[in-house]
């Protein structure tokens, strides 16, 4: 696939950022052609996997998120939301529907959303080292 | 406030404006969860997501808290107005098992 544009971006990992994140990397993605909905799907997965860097990667300390956007020529989004946080373990479980290493109002559905809302999802981590989730959508665009 | 409160019929109805996110989710939990504790007449709390733009997971823990809490006290909870999107989100938790959720109609 041929890159026709890209976004970096690096911010800290308050909540605050989490609304702050999602709408720039859909500002960005709007170059596209895409449906409120496959808008909607994006700002879906980021908000997730933000939110994944705040309250898992950095628990209780402040570290950086870093987002890449990419843009290819073929209709196709690949945002990657990076952290160096404490990483995963599992990540076959952390993966799974309803599970959650903590407790609280989690709902444990993070990764499954992002699933569902994304064509490929790759999840990478290293304990200690940190973590990437890189998510692939096609846009089919308002012409579908 | 992101949400408007009203108790009519033994029903207390929490209108929730806005996002719903990590970040948003404790404002909304705490004001939701003062009218539960404070108004015990109310056997039905209705969460209305009319005003909601937009919901992540952080919306399902919310309302899966809040169930937990109302269950604790013999209260019932339903979900209304959800758009498509929030209903499909809600689903994968199987919420609907315990509580009813309805998307908006029309």
């Amino acid at each position: 696939m041929k890159k026709i544009n890209e976004l970096k971006m690096v911010f800290d990992s308050r909540s605050v950022n989490e609304s702050f994140s999602r709408v720039a990397v859909a500002a960005f993605s709007s170059q596209l052609d895409m449906t409120v909905e496959e808008l909607g799907d994006i700002k879906t997965v980021v908000s997730e996997a933000v939110t994944n860097c705040i309250v898992h990667a950095y628990r209780d300390t402040i570290g950086k998120i870093y987002i890449t956007c990419t843009v290819f020529e073929e209709g196709v989004i690949r945002v990657s939301v990076r952290d160096k946080g404490c990483g995963i373990e599992d990540v076959t479980k952390a993966r799974e529907p309803l599970y959650t290493s903590l407790g609280g109002d989690r709902s444990g559905l993070g990764f499954s959303v992002m699933e569902s809302f994304s064509d490929k999802l790759k999840v990478r981590s290293k304990v200690g080292v940190g973590t990437t989730v890189t998510m692939d959508k096609k846009i089919k665009g308002k012409a579908q | 406030m992101p949400v408007t409160l009203k108790n009519k019929n033994s029903t207390l109805y929490a209108f929730l404006k806005g996002e719903i996110d990590h970040h948003t989710a404790p404002e909304l939990r705490e004001c939701i969860d003062d009218a539960i504790i404070l108004n015990d007449a109310p056997k039905l709390i209705v969460l209305d997501f009319g005003g909601v733009t937009f919901m992540d997971s952080s919306g399902v823990g919310l309302v899966m808290g809040r169930y937990r809490l109302a269950a604790s006290k013999g209260k019932k909870i339903r979900v209304d107005n959800l758009s498509e999107r929030d209903y499909k989100i809600m689903k994968m938790s199987g919420i609907e098992k315990l509580a009813e959720i309805n998307k908006t109609v029309g």
